[in-house]
């Protein structure tokens, strides 16, 4: 008789191995198979977008999600092209990407790294997306870049002006259209030196994070270049929502010129409590006290209203723009939600299909073959002149826009006119140059 | 010596908001025991009231210029407000620039409700839990009220200004020889603020029903036992301090655009301001809001943040920490206040 002895650790053991041996061939065909991340292997590729959908900057958020909605239409065909038709490159036949139907998911930034990097893990890991793009924030955008590193995808950052973005914190498999902090200090400085002279003496407020330092660090050495002393700089603190006890000591300093490096909420209760001090009204020195905000964004200005007049600053694309691209992306997308779209939809549009151009010209959607595809890519027709896309940072070069808040606005979206195209060769600077020193690219990732 | 009363200034200005809201806070926990953590809430929607009345006298009808071109080339909507077009463009546009102060009158029954409901509605099922569970089920409250305002309202700042009369500066200085300039609105929200809180204190002091409402805050049930109906009294008293909070938001828009999160961001400091007045304490909760206002605008001086950084975010939570060392009801805290 023979006893078949049966324990619970025996069963265990044996399933254990007999599980390792029915997943071991499947381990090795899926390595075999996918040469990298999220390889689209349907009739359909995903695109991840992720955007501030909660929280401060939803509202900016929104309008990214609607230019990259309008460039999924048009990559498949929809719509009227918008700028596919006006972009140098003909590769885009709006037949998708590689023949492939685009498809789209979401995440919500909440405009926290944590947050962003939760989503976007999610979108890659989920729902397979082969690339990650959108932010409204510098500090989300270097947290989201370094994840999509180390999945092994590539990332097309949104709205995000740091230097550090694409210069300590740069990555091999990041791109940024957006111009940055020093091309601001750079395009701004000499049309401040035309309107407002040499001898000024400047005080800055910034926001306490990273981009803050960055904008206060580009727009005090250009200033200070050509001539201006620097009186203070002050950190506030991201949370400030009353500005007051900050702008008091302005009055007294000696200062004709007062620097608001803050963005979004910031921005626009700095701006509206100097105006309310009077700071705009204001004899210092013999000269008009003025207020310069480096960074600007329309749907910022709208928040502070009339208190933008007369103020200059810098942006990356304005819908009054009248070439061809920019032309074709206003109507497209005011015939499609009723107003004109903000910088941050234009970058995130144009990051799209930057991106599906640079699948269609690899003949892959490899990220390492992506990421060739744009190295040093010269493009022309999406809103911005002549634009490289350069290989030793993935930093886009091209034109930056000076502008100022409108004294007679027409409408509600006409709060800003441009002052200057500054020429991209006035902003363009060495890859190593200190205030983007100390990081590097690294390798391509292409994960899997 | 301009920029030292330049600050106080600032400070009795910051400390007028935290002030009529710890007022409420206080007014709230001192008669129904309420931990109310959605007391920013009601700032928040009161600031939405000048809002929402503001777009109400925007209200326009849309005419067509075709001498004119919007940004798709199609003839230009030119919008005129239906106030201009019924009372003439001077009236019309006066009225509309008073949208702030009028908004007052807008704000004070919506608020009286809002309370109203909120009371009945939700807090009044949480009087016998715990403190724990009032934080809780009222911050959840909070974060519902605001995003249903995002939701209508979007997440940018609305740009809600004051009356072009009451928009510029003024040199409070001038009297004593001194250069103080400073903006009128902002006096007009310290006078604002020093005319509710002393309406509040006279009316709990020299009414009938203030007496009672006192009488009750100080023990309840024997007030109770006198036959008098003091949870009504409670009720109106908690529509009272929405309506204040309210109040202080409505008059607030115009010194910063009002947001969804506004409240949030007023929140904490104004709970801090309760305990360093003191639990349940009406002038303590006065008190603490405009001396913390004065100490945080002095921390955040050129002077104070070189000497030592980041001092201005912290000033205030270092007082309360001295504050509850030295004296642990607060400075003018009741014995007996949640010490049960």
């Amino acid at each position: 008789m023979t006893k078949f002895d049966v324990s619970r650790r025996g069963v265990l053991k044996s399933g254990a191995f007999a599980g390792a041996g029915v997943a071991l061939p499947t381990i090795f065909t899926a390595s075999s198979a996918a040469a990298f991340t999220n390889e689209p292997t349907g009739s359909s590729v995903t695109l991840g977008f992720n955007v501030p959908q909660t929280g401060p900057y939803a509202d900016e958020g929104a309008d990214e999600l609607r230019a990259y909605e309008l460039a999924v239409e048009h990559l498949n065909g929809g719509g009227d092209g918008g700028m596919m038709n006006t972009f140098s490159s003909k590769a885009l036949q709006g037949s998708g990407i590689l023949g492939k139907k685009v498809e789209y998911v979401t995440g919500d930034t909440q405009t926290k790294s944590d947050a962003a990097r939760a989503s976007a893990k999610s979108m890659i890991e989920k729902d397979g997306a082969v690339m990650i793009t959108g932010g409204s924030s510098s500090g989300v955008a270097i947290a989201v870049q370094g994840l999509c590193q180390e999945a092994g995808v590539i990332f097309m950052a949104g709205l995000t002006h740091s230097n550090d973005t694409t210069g300590k914190d740069k990555k091999a498999n990041g791109f940024r259209h957006f111009f940055n902090a020093y091309m601001s200090g750079a395009a701004l400085a000499p049309v401040l030196k035309n309107l407002y002279g040499t001898d000024r003496k400047a005080y800055h407020l910034t926001a306490d994070y990273t981009w803050g330092w960055s904008q206060e660090e580009s727009i005090k050495a250009a200033t200070e270049a050509m001539g201006w002393q620097t009186v203070n700089t002050v950190k506030t603190p991201l949370a400030a929502t009353d500005f007051s006890s900050y702008i008091a000591p302005v009055l007294n300093s000696g200062a004709d010129v007062l620097v608001l490096n803050h963005y979004g909420g910031n921005m626009v209760n700095s701006l509206t409590n100097a105006v309310q001090f009077g700071l705009r009204d204001k004899q210092v020195n013999g000269k008009n006290f003025e207020i310069v905000v480096p960074l600007y964004s329309r749907l910022m200005a709208k928040g502070a209203g009339a208190n933008v007049k007369g103020i200059h600053g810098s942006t990356n694309w304005h819908w009054t723009l009248q070439d061809e691209g920019s032309k074709a992306f206003v109507k497209s997308f005011g015939t499609k939600y009723g107003f004109p779209p903000s910088q941050a939809a234009h970058t995130c549009y144009v990051q799209t299909l930057l991106y599906a151009d640079a699948v269609e010209r690899a003949g892959s959607f490899n990220p390492c073959a992506v990421a060739e595809a744009l190295e040093g890519y010269e493009f022309d027709g999406l809103g911005n002149g002549p634009t490289l896309y350069r290989a030793e940072d993935h930093q886009c070069f091209k034109d930056v826009l000076v502008v100022r808040g409108k004294e007679n606005p027409t409408s509600e979206f006409d709060l800003l006119e441009v002052v200057e195209v500054t020429p991209r060769a006035q902003v363009e600077y060495a890859p190593d140059h200190p205030m983007f020193a100390g990081g590097s690219l690294g390798e391509c990732n292409p994960g899997a | 010596m301009d920029a030292i009363l330049l600050q106080i200034l600032n400070g009795l200005d910051k400390g007028s908001a935290y002030a009529l809201i710890a007022l409420g806070l206080t007014l709230i926990f001192g008669t129904l025991g309420v931990v109310n953590f959605a007391h920013g809430a009601l700032f928040m929607i009161g600031a939405f009231c000048a809002v929402t009345l503001q777009r109400i006298l925007n209200l326009s009808f849309e005419t067509v210029d075709e001498t004119q071109t919007d940004f798709l080339g199609n003839p230009l909507k030119v919008k005129t407000p239906y106030v201009e077009a019924w009372f003439g463009p001077d009236i019309g546009g006066s009225i509309v620039d008073w949208a702030v102060p009028l908004a007052i009158l807008f704000a004070i029954p919506i608020m009286i409700g809002v309370g109203y409901v909120m009371e009945r509605g939700l807090i009044k099922h949480f009087y016998k839990r715990p403190h724990a569970d009032q934080i809780l089920v009222t911050f959840g409250l909070a974060i519902v009220l605001q995003e249903v305002v995002k939701y209508f309202y979007g997440a940018n700042p609305i740009q809600t200004p004051a009356p072009d009369a009451l928009n510029g500066v003024m040199n409070l200085g001038a009297v004593i020889g001194m250069d103080i300039i400073y903006p009128v609105w902002r006096v007009v929200y310290f006078a604002f603020a020093v005319l509710i809180i002393g309406g509040i204190f006279c009316f709990l002091q020299f009414t009938t029903f203030g007496m009672v409402v006192r009488a009750g805050m100080a023990d309840r049930e024997t007030v109770g036992l006198l036959g008098i109906n003091i949870d009504r009294r409670f009720t109106i008293m908690f529509g009272i301090a929405a309506a204040v909070a309210g109040l202080a938001g409505v008059m607030y828009t115009p010194i910063n655009p009002p947001n969804y999160h506004m409240g949030m961001d007023f929140l904490v400091l104004s709970f801090v301001v309760v305990v360093v007045g003191g639990m349940g304490s009406l002038p303590g909760a006065v008190l603490a809001g405009f001396l913390l206002g004065i100490l945080e605008s002095f921390a955040s001086t050129t002077w104070a943040t070189t000497t030592l950084p980041g001092i201005n975010q912290i000033i205030i939570y270092l007082v309360a920490i001295a504050v509850l060392l030295t004296r642990p009801r607060g400075l003018m805290g009741r014995k007996g206040v949640m010490e049960d």
